[in-house]
């Protein structure tokens, strides 16, 4: 089959089996958009900022395990992708980028929208190529594939120059089905001897603790996890980036780590004797404080980065591997061995947990007049049943969401934690219900954050994506707001706006409804309301309580011992505990 | 400690930048950096020197074994291995220093490649603690110019960095 360039991306897009293209047109990429207007097996969808393709992508890529496909033009058309492609890379998200690029005769001579795309992207990207030759078009779209699914995943860009898309070169199309790279061969299976001494170590613990994070869930070790914890009996807790990798519901979890993690998890931590580490990166909003950090522990860490063991934090025993496989093979070892968890010390330790999740740490005032943003998490979970796809911002809202909706299933929790982008929620949602359309998918957002890709709106309405908007309308940057009352005495510098949107009225002008809630006995029936519109696109301005903190918080450069507690519910006050 | 990291890379262009730009995004320091094609064109050896802790440096030797351009590595600093460094260095001369310079020369075993009734070239290649002597030995006023290619180096016995 001989085909031009511009064909060959979109036949090889196709024969990777690849369902959408978020994207953006411009000069350099026109002639792959009408290699697009030419056939329908692969759906494009026309965003409204190259930001929200990226996202969106990335929505569709963590709701999914697939990878996320984006086109964006060259020039402005690339750097606006770059937010979205650092936005996966931080989370290990597979994507590919195709950009299109200035022809290759002119690239480095300042030409009309050109930018150095591979240049500028290399630091965020786990790979990119600049296609120099028609011939190996083909190739490097697999190569990008490749890349971007396996190993510890990421996104990939394919800066394509505008020549090489040409409609009157043809060539010889033969989309690869394997490809190789002599320099890349990632691990699988984890190194039999470390597995053993692991699985020694586990089973003489006192005081144990399983700390999964997002690589269970890039990895699809879900039920493996699982299966693991209730075979040794051993608490779990989880990062941000894990929730759902394991039952949030299940009794043995102890609920997120870190920062805005709950007492249990965090005391479990610092008093556990041995820690394993599975596929977590112990990011620093984890760990807290490094020279306190778990200083009882020995910890056994598996991951399929060797770049990601003892990099902050010293290991005992490393594990290079999926964790898939090597659970199972841990799994194995632990049938077989005689030896068995020690049942009192397991029971001394969960009665001691028990203390320490009578805390009740995610208690808040119940009583309040004012909405209460936890509140209104707990209802949208059981108008959901719990089922929704809940994607989030980056604030206050997003650590409530990520505590007050447990989430019993992976992939369903969906936001940006290493980078922290706000903008990711809407066009993410929109991803993810175009991936499962038939499923709820709700986007939880902030005033701040929803004004980052609110345009995305429009897009919702010309792809009939009908998410539900769950703004926790606080007119603030709380997140930002909460740091200035904690740490700078109340001095709200910036983190206000004067002015914010009738969020309803702008929701119906993109087409979509708007409703307007500030009572909290409106807020289930809303949410019951805005659900059973299925097909439509629903704006809930939620206006809550403004002065509410994220409670419990690890302050910056103290240990997991070392929370803030919320007091008594209804007081602002707070108080160290020990 | 310093480390001497040998990296086969793909001769691709964009490799030698992922390198440097690797060391600059994560604040490594990278006191030196040769490359050159390899016997296999489809290959460059880089020879990258560095300081830093143990930790640090497993940190840029698990970094760099990331890049997909990079094929394989070696921390020379961890076994037995010779260093080498081609200096080039441009030197006044007189009627009276031109004997001087060339037996100090001679005693470092370097060669005069050029000559003018002014100047001399002396070409020398060691370890770079040689050519540094060979430097503190030298009128530093006669100095016009010194060029040198930074440490490049090969690992003992049979051992060997290839495919
Ligand atoms: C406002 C805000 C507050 C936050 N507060 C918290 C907080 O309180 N608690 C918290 O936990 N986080 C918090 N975060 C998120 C935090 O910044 C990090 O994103 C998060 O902790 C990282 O999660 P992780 O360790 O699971 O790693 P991920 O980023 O999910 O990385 C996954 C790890 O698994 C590895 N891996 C990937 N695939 C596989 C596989 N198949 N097999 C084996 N290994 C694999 C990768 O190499 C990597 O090391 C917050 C973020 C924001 C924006
Ligand atoms: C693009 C971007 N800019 C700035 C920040 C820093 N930041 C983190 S949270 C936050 C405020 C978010 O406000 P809002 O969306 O209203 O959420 P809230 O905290 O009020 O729930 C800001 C500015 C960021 N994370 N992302
Ligand atoms: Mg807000």
């Amino acid at each position: 089959m001989e085909l031009n360039g511009a064909q060959i991306v979109i036949q090889s897009l196709k024969d990777e089996g690849v369902e959408f293209i978020f994207g953006y047109p411009g000069g350099a990429v026109l002639h792959l958009y009408d290699a697009i207007f030419q056939q329908d097996d692969v759906k494009h969808i026309l965003v409204r900022h190259e930001q929200g393709a990226t996202h969106a992508a990335d929505g569709y890529a963590r709701a999914t395990g697939k990878p996320g496909v984006v086109l964006v033009t060259s020039g402005p058309g690339a750097t606006n992708a770059v937010t979205g492609i650092a936005t996966a890379y931080m989370d290990s998200i597979p994507m590919v980028i195709i950009s299109g690029q200035v022809p290759s005769p002119v690239i480095g001579s300042d030409a009309f929208q050109e930018v150095d795309m591979v240049g500028i992207t290399r630091p965020c990207v786990k790979h990119n190529f600049l296609v120099k030759d028609v011939t190996k078009l083909a190739e490097t779209i697999k190569k990008a594939f490749y890349v971007a699914t396996t190993g510890r995943p990421g996104p990939v860009v394919v800066d394509v120059p505008k020549d090489i898309t040409d409609p009157r070169i043809k060539v010889p199309y033969k989309y690869p089905k394997k490809v190789s790279i002599r320099s890349y061969n990632p691990a699988v299976t984890g190194h039999k001897g470390q597995i053993k001494k692991a699985v020694d170590l586990l089973l003489t613990a006192q005081k144990p603790i399983i700390y999964s994070g997002g690589g269970v869930i890039l990895g699809e070790a879900s039920k493996e996890l699982t299966e693991f914890a209730h075979t040794l009996g051993f608490p779990v807790t989880n990062t941000l980036m894990g929730l759902g990798a394991y039952p949030s519901t299940d009794k043995q979890f102890v609920g997120m780590l870190g920062m805005h993690g709950t007492y249990e998890a965090n005391m479990a931590m610092h008093e556990s004797d041995v820690i394993i580490a599975i596929g977590a990166r112990f990011d620093d909003r984890v760990t807290g404080k490094l020279d306190e950090f778990c200083p009882h522990a020995q910890i056994i860490h598996i991951d399929v980065d060797p770049a990601s063991i003892s990099k902050t934090v010293k290991v005992a025993i490393p594990i290079v591997g999926q964790v898939k496989p090597v659970l199972e093979q841990m799994l194995e070892l632990i049938r077989e061995s005689k030896k068995k968890p020690s049942k009192k010390a397991l029971e001394n330790w969960w009665n001691q947990i028990d203390q320490w999740r009578a805390v009740k740490c995610l208690e808040y005032d119940r009583e309040s007049r004012l909405i209460k943003p936890q509140y209104v998490i707990e209802q949208l979970y059981e108008v959901t049943k719990g089922e929704a796809y809940v994607t989030s911002d980056v604030g206050q809202h997003q650590m409530w969401a990520a505590q007050y909706y447990p989430f019993d299933k992976p992939r369903r929790w969906i936001n940006s934690g290493g980078l922290g982008t706000m903008g990711f929620g809407l066009p993410a949602a929109i991803g993810v219900k175009l991936a499962f359309p038939d499923s709820d998918v709700a986007c939880v957002t902030g005033d701040a954050s929803i004004q980052m890709c609110i345009q995305e709106l429009s897009t919702a309405l010309q792809y009939k994506t009908p998410v539900k908007i769950i703004n926790l309308n606080n007119s603030y940057m709380g997140m930002v707001r909460q740091w200035q009352e904690f740490s700078y005495e109340s001095r709200y510098s910036h983190s206000y706006m004067d002015t914010i949107p009738e969020f309803v009225k702008l929701a119906e002008a993109y087409g979509h409804v708007g409703m307007r809630i500030d009572k909290p006995e409106e807020v289930r029936p809303a949410l019951e309301e805005a659900f059973a519109m299925k097909d439509r696109t629903v704006f809930l301005d939620i206006l809550t309580d403004r002065t509410e903190n994220v409670y419990p918080m690890i302050e910056s450069g103290k240990g997991h011992h070392d929370m803030t507690l919320r007091v008594a519910p209804g007081t602002s006050t707070d108080r160290e505990l020990a | 400690m310093r480390h001497i990291i040998s990296i086969l890379i793909e001769n691709e262009s964009g490799a030698l930048s992922r390198v440097a730009g690797l060391f600059s995004a994560r604040g490594y320091n990278i006191e030196s950096l040769t490359v050159a094609p390899t016997e296999d064109p489809s290959l460059s050896r880089m020879t990258l020197v560095t300081r830093g802790s143990d930790d640090i440096i497993e940190q840029i030797t698990k970094q760099l074994n990331k890049l997909i351009d990079v094929v394989k590595l070696i921390d020379l600093a961890d076994s037995d291995h010779i260093e080498r460094e081609l200096m080039m260095a441009k030197i006044k001369t007189t009627e009276q220093t031109r004997e001087e310079i060339r037996s100090l020369a001679a005693i470092f075993r370097g060669s005069i490649i050029d000559v003018t009734p002014t100047t001399y070239v002396v070409e020398m290649t060691g370890p770079s603690s040689k050519l540094d002597a060979f430097i503190a030995a030298i009128d530093g006023d006669t100095i016009i110019e010194v060029v040198r290619s930074g440490p490049t180096g090969i690992s003992r016995g049979e051992k060997g960095l290839h495919l």
